[in-house]
Protein backbone atom coordinates (compact mmCIF):
# COMPACT_ATOMS: atom_id res chain seq x y z
CA UNK A 1 0.00 0.00 0.00
CA UNK A 2 1.54 3.48 -0.84
CA UNK A 3 0.47 7.39 -0.84
CA UNK A 4 -0.89 6.94 -4.50
CA UNK A 5 -3.54 4.61 -3.70
CA UNK A 6 -5.59 7.94 -2.41
CA UNK A 7 -4.73 9.40 -5.91
CA UNK A 8 -8.03 7.41 -6.80
CA UNK A 9 -10.69 9.79 -6.40
CA UNK A 10 -13.07 7.12 -4.47
CA UNK A 11 -10.31 6.24 -2.29
CA UNK A 12 -9.62 9.64 -0.95
CA UNK A 13 -13.28 10.24 -0.10
CA UNK A 14 -13.81 7.20 1.44
CA UNK A 15 -10.21 7.96 3.73
CA UNK A 16 -11.32 11.82 4.14
CA UNK A 17 -15.05 10.54 5.04
CA UNK A 18 -13.33 8.76 7.90
CA UNK A 19 -10.44 11.50 8.99
CA UNK A 20 -12.29 14.82 8.78
CA UNK A 21 -14.28 14.58 12.19
CA UNK A 22 -11.94 13.37 13.97
CA UNK A 23 -9.90 15.78 12.42
CA UNK A 24 -12.29 18.72 13.04
CA UNK A 25 -12.29 17.70 16.15
CA UNK A 26 -9.00 17.98 16.45
CA UNK A 27 -8.65 21.62 15.09
CA UNK A 28 -11.21 22.87 17.63
CA UNK A 29 -9.42 21.49 20.53
CA UNK A 30 -6.12 22.85 19.49
CA UNK A 31 -7.48 25.93 18.37
CA UNK A 32 -9.52 26.86 21.32
CA UNK A 33 -6.91 25.41 24.15
CA UNK A 34 -3.80 27.30 22.44
CA UNK A 35 -6.37 30.53 21.75
CA UNK A 36 -6.90 30.57 25.13
CA UNK A 37 -3.95 29.76 26.84
CA UNK A 38 -2.51 32.65 24.70
CA UNK A 39 -5.45 35.52 25.48
CA UNK A 40 -6.22 34.84 29.23
CA UNK A 41 -3.10 32.13 30.24
CA UNK A 42 -0.27 34.75 29.23
CA UNK A 43 1.55 37.85 30.94
CA UNK A 44 0.64 41.40 29.07
CA UNK A 45 4.31 42.21 27.41
CA UNK A 46 6.01 45.08 29.99
CA UNK A 47 6.19 47.61 26.90
CA UNK A 48 3.32 46.23 24.27
CA UNK A 49 0.65 45.44 26.71
CA UNK A 50 -2.22 43.27 25.11
CA UNK A 51 -1.46 43.87 22.25
CA UNK A 52 1.09 41.58 22.04
CA UNK A 53 -1.60 38.96 22.00
CA UNK A 54 -2.20 39.25 18.33
CA UNK A 55 0.59 37.08 18.06
CA UNK A 56 -1.38 34.06 18.63
CA UNK A 57 -3.58 35.09 15.41
CA UNK A 58 -0.89 37.12 13.52
CA UNK A 59 2.18 34.51 13.29
CA UNK A 60 0.20 31.02 12.65
CA UNK A 61 -1.44 32.88 10.19
CA UNK A 62 1.36 33.93 8.04
CA UNK A 63 3.03 31.12 8.47
CA UNK A 64 0.25 28.82 6.55
CA UNK A 65 -0.32 31.56 4.17
CA UNK A 66 3.03 30.61 3.32
CA UNK A 67 3.02 26.96 3.60
CA UNK A 68 -0.41 26.89 1.82
CA UNK A 69 1.64 28.49 -1.56
CA UNK A 70 4.14 25.54 -1.52
CA UNK A 71 1.38 23.06 -0.72
CA UNK A 72 0.05 24.15 -3.71
CA UNK A 73 3.26 23.83 -5.30
CA UNK A 74 3.89 20.53 -4.76
CA UNK A 75 0.51 19.63 -5.69
CA UNK A 76 0.74 21.08 -8.76
CA UNK A 77 4.14 19.20 -9.81
CA UNK A 78 2.51 16.20 -8.85
CA UNK A 79 -0.65 16.82 -11.02
CA UNK A 80 2.00 18.41 -14.39
CA UNK A 81 4.06 14.25 -13.53
CA UNK A 82 1.68 11.86 -12.63
CA UNK A 83 -1.50 13.47 -13.83
CA UNK A 84 -3.33 12.67 -10.21
CA UNK A 85 -6.98 14.54 -10.60
CA UNK A 86 -7.32 14.70 -6.78
CA UNK A 87 -3.70 16.64 -6.55
CA UNK A 88 -4.77 19.41 -9.09
CA UNK A 89 -8.17 19.71 -7.34
CA UNK A 90 -6.40 20.11 -3.92
CA UNK A 91 -4.08 22.92 -5.28
CA UNK A 92 -7.38 24.81 -6.64
CA UNK A 93 -9.00 23.99 -3.07
CA UNK A 94 -5.96 25.16 -1.25
CA UNK A 95 -6.10 28.43 -2.86
CA UNK A 96 -8.77 30.31 -1.83
CA UNK A 97 -7.38 29.21 2.15
CA UNK A 98 -4.01 30.41 1.42
CA UNK A 99 -6.11 33.91 0.18
CA UNK A 100 -7.70 34.31 3.23
CA UNK A 101 -5.02 33.26 5.54
CA UNK A 102 -2.88 36.06 3.80
CA UNK A 103 -5.37 38.51 4.41
CA UNK A 104 -5.67 37.24 7.90
CA UNK A 105 -1.59 37.80 8.37
CA UNK A 106 -2.43 41.35 6.52
CA UNK A 107 -5.29 42.36 8.50
CA UNK A 108 -3.63 41.24 11.90
CA UNK A 109 -0.58 43.00 11.45
CA UNK A 110 -2.16 45.79 10.46
CA UNK A 111 -3.98 46.33 13.92
CA UNK A 112 -0.56 45.27 15.41
CA UNK A 113 1.52 47.92 13.94
CA UNK A 114 -0.75 50.63 14.05
CA UNK A 115 -0.32 50.86 18.17
CA UNK A 116 3.25 49.26 17.96
CA UNK A 117 4.86 51.06 15.46
CA UNK A 118 2.36 53.90 15.12
CA UNK A 119 1.30 53.42 11.66
CA UNK A 120 -1.30 50.75 9.71
CA UNK A 121 1.09 50.23 6.72
CA UNK A 122 4.80 50.63 6.05
CA UNK A 123 6.42 49.37 3.02
CA UNK A 124 8.29 46.88 5.06
CA UNK A 125 9.87 44.06 2.84
CA UNK A 126 8.27 42.02 4.74
CA UNK A 127 4.41 43.11 4.72
CA UNK A 128 5.43 43.96 0.83
CA UNK A 129 6.28 40.30 0.36
CA UNK A 130 2.79 39.42 1.38
CA UNK A 131 1.18 42.07 -0.66
CA UNK A 132 2.49 40.77 -3.60
CA UNK A 133 2.19 36.63 -2.62
CA UNK A 134 -2.22 37.82 -1.77
CA UNK A 135 -1.74 39.44 -5.69
CA UNK A 136 -0.13 35.71 -6.84
CA UNK A 137 -3.24 33.90 -4.92
CA UNK A 138 -6.01 36.38 -6.51
CA UNK A 139 -4.34 35.62 -10.09
CA UNK A 140 -4.50 31.84 -9.39
CA UNK A 141 -8.02 31.93 -8.29
CA UNK A 142 -8.58 33.72 -11.21
CA UNK A 143 -7.37 31.50 -13.75
CA UNK A 144 -8.74 28.70 -12.56
CA UNK A 145 -12.48 30.10 -12.63
CA UNK A 146 -11.34 31.85 -16.02
CA UNK A 147 -10.80 28.55 -17.98
CA UNK A 148 -14.22 26.17 -18.68
CA UNK A 149 -11.94 23.04 -19.97
CA UNK A 150 -11.26 21.45 -16.43
CA UNK A 151 -8.10 19.92 -17.78
CA UNK A 152 -6.98 22.87 -19.57
CA UNK A 153 -7.59 24.83 -16.40
CA UNK A 154 -5.36 22.38 -14.08
CA UNK A 155 -2.61 22.22 -16.64
CA UNK A 156 -2.18 25.98 -17.05
CA UNK A 157 -2.86 26.87 -13.21
CA UNK A 158 -0.03 24.27 -12.83
CA UNK A 159 1.95 26.06 -14.66
CA UNK A 160 1.61 29.81 -13.17
CA UNK A 161 1.85 28.25 -9.76
CA UNK A 162 5.47 26.97 -11.14
CA UNK A 163 6.07 30.13 -12.52
CA UNK A 164 4.71 32.38 -9.94
CA UNK A 165 6.85 30.51 -7.25
CA UNK A 166 10.00 31.44 -8.67
CA UNK A 167 8.87 34.98 -9.09
CA UNK A 168 7.21 35.16 -5.81
CA UNK A 169 10.52 34.42 -4.18
CA UNK A 170 12.60 36.39 -6.43
CA UNK A 171 10.44 39.31 -5.18
CA UNK A 172 10.94 38.64 -2.01
CA UNK A 173 14.36 39.12 -2.24
CA UNK A 174 14.24 42.04 -4.57
CA UNK A 175 12.25 43.61 -2.34
CA UNK A 176 15.05 43.45 0.03
CA UNK A 177 17.01 45.38 -2.34
CA UNK A 178 15.11 47.93 -2.78
CA UNK A 179 13.82 49.03 0.53
CA UNK A 180 17.81 48.84 1.85
CA UNK A 181 18.06 51.85 -0.90
CA UNK A 182 15.37 53.51 -0.01
CA UNK A 183 15.74 53.69 3.79
CA UNK A 184 16.74 52.04 6.36
CA UNK A 185 15.00 48.63 7.82
CA UNK A 186 12.67 48.64 11.10
CA UNK A 187 14.49 47.96 13.93
CA UNK A 188 11.40 46.10 15.25
CA UNK A 189 11.10 42.67 13.96
CA UNK A 190 8.06 39.97 12.74
CA UNK A 191 10.57 37.74 13.51
CA UNK A 192 9.19 35.80 16.87
CA UNK A 193 12.39 33.19 17.53
CA UNK A 194 14.81 36.18 18.32
CA UNK A 195 12.59 37.65 20.93
CA UNK A 196 10.00 35.99 22.47
CA UNK A 197 10.18 34.55 25.95
CA UNK A 198 8.88 30.74 26.83
CA UNK A 199 5.08 31.70 28.02
CA UNK A 200 4.49 33.47 25.00
CA UNK A 201 6.28 30.84 23.02
CA UNK A 202 4.24 27.50 23.71
CA UNK A 203 0.79 28.23 23.70
CA UNK A 204 2.26 30.20 20.51
CA UNK A 205 3.28 26.89 19.26
CA UNK A 206 -0.31 24.90 20.05
CA UNK A 207 -1.65 27.53 17.81
CA UNK A 208 0.41 27.35 15.03
CA UNK A 209 -0.69 23.66 15.37
CA UNK A 210 -4.34 24.78 15.43
CA UNK A 211 -3.30 26.97 12.44
CA UNK A 212 -2.49 23.83 10.23
CA UNK A 213 -4.79 21.65 11.35
CA UNK A 214 -7.42 23.81 10.16
CA UNK A 215 -5.63 24.37 7.09
CA UNK A 216 -5.60 20.77 6.42
CA UNK A 217 -9.05 20.25 7.41
CA UNK A 218 -10.59 22.87 5.28
CA UNK A 219 -8.42 21.77 2.23
CA UNK A 220 -9.76 18.48 2.34
CA UNK A 221 -13.48 19.71 3.11
CA UNK A 222 -12.76 22.10 -0.33
CA UNK A 223 -11.37 19.30 -2.22
CA UNK A 224 -14.24 17.12 -1.49
CA UNK A 225 -16.21 19.26 -2.91
CA UNK A 226 -14.78 20.07 -6.00
CA UNK A 227 -14.60 16.54 -6.45
CA UNK A 228 -18.75 16.22 -5.97
CA UNK A 229 -18.71 19.38 -8.52
CA UNK A 230 -16.15 17.48 -10.84
CA UNK A 231 -19.29 14.01 -10.55
CA UNK A 232 -21.85 16.63 -11.58
CA UNK A 233 -20.48 17.72 -14.16
CA UNK A 234 -19.78 14.39 -15.60
CA UNK A 235 -23.46 13.56 -14.74
CA UNK A 236 -24.27 16.30 -16.40
CA UNK A 237 -22.30 15.87 -19.46
CA UNK A 238 -23.97 12.09 -19.77
CA UNK A 239 -27.18 13.45 -19.20
CA UNK A 240 -27.01 15.77 -21.91
CA UNK A 241 -25.32 13.35 -24.40
CA UNK A 242 -28.50 10.73 -23.72
CA UNK A 243 -30.50 13.44 -24.71
CA UNK A 244 -29.14 14.57 -27.19
CA UNK A 245 -29.18 10.26 -28.82
CA UNK A 246 -32.87 10.36 -28.14
CA UNK A 247 -33.53 13.32 -30.16
CA UNK B 1 13.19 32.48 -38.67
CA UNK B 2 14.02 35.77 -39.93
CA UNK B 3 11.06 35.52 -42.61
CA UNK B 4 9.13 34.92 -39.17
CA UNK B 5 10.75 38.20 -37.63
CA UNK B 6 9.83 40.23 -40.71
CA UNK B 7 6.37 39.00 -40.78
CA UNK B 8 5.78 40.17 -37.46
CA UNK B 9 7.51 43.40 -37.86
CA UNK B 10 5.52 44.02 -40.69
CA UNK B 11 2.20 43.24 -39.00
CA UNK B 12 2.82 45.23 -36.45
CA UNK B 13 4.28 48.72 -38.19
CA UNK B 14 1.46 48.54 -41.09
CA UNK B 15 -1.78 51.01 -40.22
CA UNK B 16 -3.58 48.79 -37.49
CA UNK B 17 -0.91 47.09 -36.53
CA UNK B 18 -0.39 48.41 -33.02
CA UNK B 19 2.84 49.02 -32.64
CA UNK B 20 2.37 53.03 -32.01
CA UNK B 21 -0.68 51.89 -29.52
CA UNK B 22 2.47 51.11 -26.48
CA UNK B 23 4.55 54.56 -27.24
CA UNK B 24 0.79 56.37 -27.08
CA UNK B 25 0.05 54.85 -24.32
CA UNK B 26 2.99 55.86 -22.54
CA UNK B 27 3.25 59.42 -23.20
CA UNK B 28 -0.34 59.44 -22.78
CA UNK B 29 0.43 58.28 -18.45
CA UNK B 30 3.72 60.16 -18.11
CA UNK B 31 1.19 63.11 -19.77
CA UNK B 32 -1.53 62.50 -16.53
CA UNK B 33 0.88 61.70 -13.84
CA UNK B 34 2.44 65.12 -13.30
CA UNK B 35 -1.53 66.65 -13.61
CA UNK B 36 -2.04 64.32 -10.86
CA UNK B 37 0.69 65.29 -8.56
CA UNK B 38 1.13 68.95 -9.24
CA UNK B 39 4.05 70.42 -11.35
CA UNK B 40 6.45 71.28 -8.41
CA UNK B 41 9.92 70.39 -10.22
CA UNK B 42 11.73 68.81 -6.85
CA UNK B 43 8.68 66.17 -6.36
CA UNK B 44 8.37 65.50 -9.71
CA UNK B 45 12.34 64.79 -10.24
CA UNK B 46 12.01 62.72 -7.03
CA UNK B 47 9.39 59.96 -8.27
CA UNK B 48 10.54 60.18 -12.22
CA UNK B 49 12.28 57.16 -12.19
CA UNK B 50 9.70 55.06 -10.76
CA UNK B 51 6.97 56.77 -12.92
CA UNK B 52 8.53 56.52 -16.02
CA UNK B 53 9.31 52.60 -15.23
CA UNK B 54 5.27 51.95 -14.28
CA UNK B 55 4.46 53.22 -17.21
CA UNK B 56 7.08 51.46 -19.19
CA UNK B 57 5.61 48.27 -17.37
CA UNK B 58 1.72 49.58 -18.23
CA UNK B 59 2.76 50.50 -22.01
CA UNK B 60 3.97 46.85 -22.04
CA UNK B 61 0.97 45.20 -21.18
CA UNK B 62 -1.54 47.50 -23.07
CA UNK B 63 0.60 45.93 -26.14
CA UNK B 64 0.14 42.26 -25.13
CA UNK B 65 -2.77 40.68 -26.79
CA UNK B 66 -1.33 41.06 -30.40
CA UNK B 67 1.26 38.98 -29.42
CA UNK B 68 -0.49 35.71 -29.84
CA UNK B 69 -4.52 36.46 -29.94
CA UNK B 70 -4.83 37.45 -33.76
CA UNK B 71 -2.43 34.22 -34.96
CA UNK B 72 -4.61 31.96 -32.84
CA UNK B 73 -8.03 33.43 -34.02
CA UNK B 74 -6.92 32.81 -37.93
CA UNK B 75 -5.14 29.76 -37.43
CA UNK B 76 -1.84 30.99 -37.86
CA UNK B 77 -0.57 29.33 -34.61
CA UNK B 78 -1.44 26.35 -35.54
CA UNK B 79 0.67 26.07 -38.49
CA UNK B 80 3.37 27.63 -36.94
CA UNK B 81 3.05 24.71 -34.35
CA UNK B 82 3.61 22.31 -37.47
CA UNK B 83 6.77 24.44 -38.96
CA UNK B 84 9.87 22.89 -38.23
CA UNK B 85 11.21 26.20 -36.68
CA UNK B 86 10.64 24.80 -32.91
CA UNK B 87 7.32 26.38 -30.92
CA UNK B 88 10.07 27.76 -28.55
CA UNK B 89 11.79 30.22 -31.46
CA UNK B 90 8.29 31.09 -32.31
CA UNK B 91 7.81 32.30 -29.13
CA UNK B 92 11.68 34.31 -28.71
CA UNK B 93 10.67 35.56 -32.04
CA UNK B 94 7.63 36.71 -31.63
CA UNK B 95 9.27 38.62 -28.15
CA UNK B 96 11.53 40.06 -29.78
CA UNK B 97 9.26 41.84 -32.64
CA UNK B 98 7.40 42.78 -29.53
CA UNK B 99 10.23 44.72 -28.07
CA UNK B 100 11.30 45.79 -31.11
CA UNK B 101 7.93 47.96 -31.36
CA UNK B 102 7.09 48.73 -28.05
CA UNK B 103 10.13 48.43 -25.11
CA UNK B 104 13.12 49.86 -27.95
CA UNK B 105 11.38 52.66 -29.05
CA UNK B 106 10.11 53.14 -25.19
CA UNK B 107 13.74 53.67 -24.08
CA UNK B 108 14.81 55.95 -26.74
CA UNK B 109 11.68 58.09 -26.21
CA UNK B 110 12.04 57.96 -22.77
CA UNK B 111 14.75 60.91 -22.15
CA UNK B 112 12.41 63.26 -23.77
CA UNK B 113 9.49 62.58 -21.14
CA UNK B 114 12.20 62.49 -18.58
CA UNK B 115 12.92 66.31 -19.22
CA UNK B 116 10.11 67.39 -18.96
CA UNK B 117 9.52 65.09 -15.42
CA UNK B 118 13.03 67.25 -14.29
CA UNK B 119 15.55 64.11 -13.87
CA UNK B 120 18.62 65.53 -13.12
CA UNK B 121 21.11 64.90 -16.54
CA UNK B 122 23.30 62.30 -14.83
CA UNK B 123 20.43 60.02 -14.41
CA UNK B 124 19.43 60.45 -17.84
CA UNK B 125 22.18 57.77 -19.87
CA UNK B 126 21.21 55.24 -16.47
CA UNK B 127 17.38 55.35 -17.80
CA UNK B 128 17.99 54.27 -21.22
CA UNK B 129 20.65 51.79 -20.44
CA UNK B 130 17.83 50.18 -17.80
CA UNK B 131 15.11 50.64 -19.91
CA UNK B 132 17.21 48.89 -22.41
CA UNK B 133 18.07 46.00 -20.75
CA UNK B 134 14.95 45.54 -18.41
CA UNK B 135 12.42 45.98 -21.45
CA UNK B 136 13.00 42.93 -23.09
CA UNK B 137 11.84 41.05 -19.98
CA UNK B 138 9.17 42.65 -19.74
CA UNK B 139 7.95 41.07 -23.85
CA UNK B 140 9.50 37.64 -22.68
CA UNK B 141 7.39 37.44 -19.66
CA UNK B 142 4.55 39.29 -21.17
CA UNK B 143 4.45 36.17 -23.71
CA UNK B 144 4.21 34.12 -20.79
CA UNK B 145 1.05 36.22 -19.53
CA UNK B 146 -0.56 36.11 -23.03
CA UNK B 147 0.10 32.34 -23.68
CA UNK B 148 -2.05 31.69 -20.55
CA UNK B 149 -4.82 34.03 -21.06
CA UNK B 150 -5.23 32.90 -24.80
CA UNK B 151 -8.62 32.74 -26.18
CA UNK B 152 -10.56 33.70 -22.45
CA UNK B 153 -13.36 35.76 -22.12
CA UNK B 154 -12.92 38.67 -20.05
CA UNK B 155 -8.50 37.60 -20.86
CA UNK B 156 -7.72 41.05 -21.41
CA UNK B 157 -8.65 41.71 -17.71
CA UNK B 158 -6.98 38.87 -16.32
CA UNK B 159 -3.51 39.33 -18.69
CA UNK B 160 -2.60 42.47 -15.91
CA UNK B 161 -3.58 40.14 -13.29
CA UNK B 162 -1.09 37.69 -13.82
CA UNK B 163 2.06 39.23 -15.55
CA UNK B 164 2.24 42.54 -13.38
CA UNK B 165 3.19 40.41 -10.82
CA UNK B 166 5.92 39.15 -12.52
CA UNK B 167 7.27 42.25 -13.70
CA UNK B 168 7.97 43.21 -10.06
CA UNK B 169 12.16 42.39 -9.82
CA UNK B 170 12.76 43.80 -13.03
CA UNK B 171 10.97 47.09 -12.12
CA UNK B 172 12.71 47.47 -8.52
CA UNK B 173 16.13 47.35 -9.76
CA UNK B 174 15.51 49.16 -13.29
CA UNK B 175 13.99 51.57 -11.03
CA UNK B 176 16.15 51.53 -8.74
CA UNK B 177 19.20 52.41 -10.79
CA UNK B 178 17.94 55.10 -12.23
CA UNK B 179 16.93 56.89 -8.98
CA UNK B 180 20.42 55.62 -7.42
CA UNK B 181 21.64 57.87 -10.61
CA UNK B 182 19.12 60.71 -9.89
CA UNK B 183 20.51 61.09 -6.46
CA UNK B 184 24.46 60.51 -7.08
CA UNK B 185 24.93 56.70 -5.76
CA UNK B 186 26.16 53.88 -7.37
CA UNK B 187 23.86 52.44 -10.23
CA UNK B 188 25.72 50.12 -11.68
CA UNK B 189 24.82 47.13 -9.18
CA UNK B 190 20.98 47.39 -9.93
CA UNK B 191 21.45 48.09 -13.83
CA UNK B 192 24.04 44.75 -13.72
CA UNK B 193 20.89 43.01 -11.64
CA UNK B 194 18.29 44.09 -14.33
CA UNK B 195 20.48 42.80 -17.33
CA UNK B 196 20.89 38.94 -15.42
CA UNK B 197 16.96 39.33 -15.07
CA UNK B 198 16.77 39.89 -18.14
CA UNK B 199 19.19 37.04 -19.38
CA UNK B 200 17.98 34.69 -17.46
CA UNK B 201 14.53 34.98 -18.32
CA UNK B 202 15.39 35.34 -21.82
CA UNK B 203 16.81 31.70 -21.49
CA UNK B 204 14.07 30.39 -19.44
CA UNK B 205 10.53 32.26 -20.58
CA UNK B 206 10.35 30.56 -24.14
CA UNK B 207 10.48 27.28 -22.83
CA UNK B 208 7.63 28.11 -20.14
CA UNK B 209 5.34 29.96 -22.82
CA UNK B 210 5.91 27.61 -25.69
CA UNK B 211 4.76 24.49 -22.88
CA UNK B 212 1.49 26.96 -21.67
CA UNK B 213 0.88 27.32 -26.07
CA UNK B 214 1.02 23.63 -26.34
CA UNK B 215 -1.79 23.28 -23.66
CA UNK B 216 -3.73 25.66 -24.99
CA UNK B 217 -3.49 24.06 -28.53
CA UNK B 218 -4.11 20.64 -27.89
Amino acid sequence: MSLWRFANPAAFMALTDRVLPALSVLTALCLAVGLAWGFFGTPHDYQQGATVKIIYLHVPAALMAINGWIMMLVASLIWVIRRHHVSALAARAAAPVGATLTLVAMVTGAFWGQPTWGTWWVWDPRLTSFFILLIFYLGYIALWEAVEDPEKAADLTAALCLIGSVFALLSRYAVLFWNQGLHQGFSLSLDPETNVADVFYYPLLVCMAGFALLFVTLVLIRTRTEILRRRLRALDLRAAHLREGAA
Amino acid sequence: MTALLRRELTLALRAGGGAPQGLVFYLIVVLLAPLGIGPDPETLARVAPGLLWVAALLACLVTLDRLFQTDWEDGTLDALTLSPVPLEAVVAIKALAHWLTTGLPLALLAPLLAVTLHLPGAAMPWLVATLFAGTPALSLLGAIGAALTLNLRRGGLLVGVLTLPLYIPTLIFGARAVANAAQGLPALPALALTAALTLAVAALAPLAAAAILRIQIR
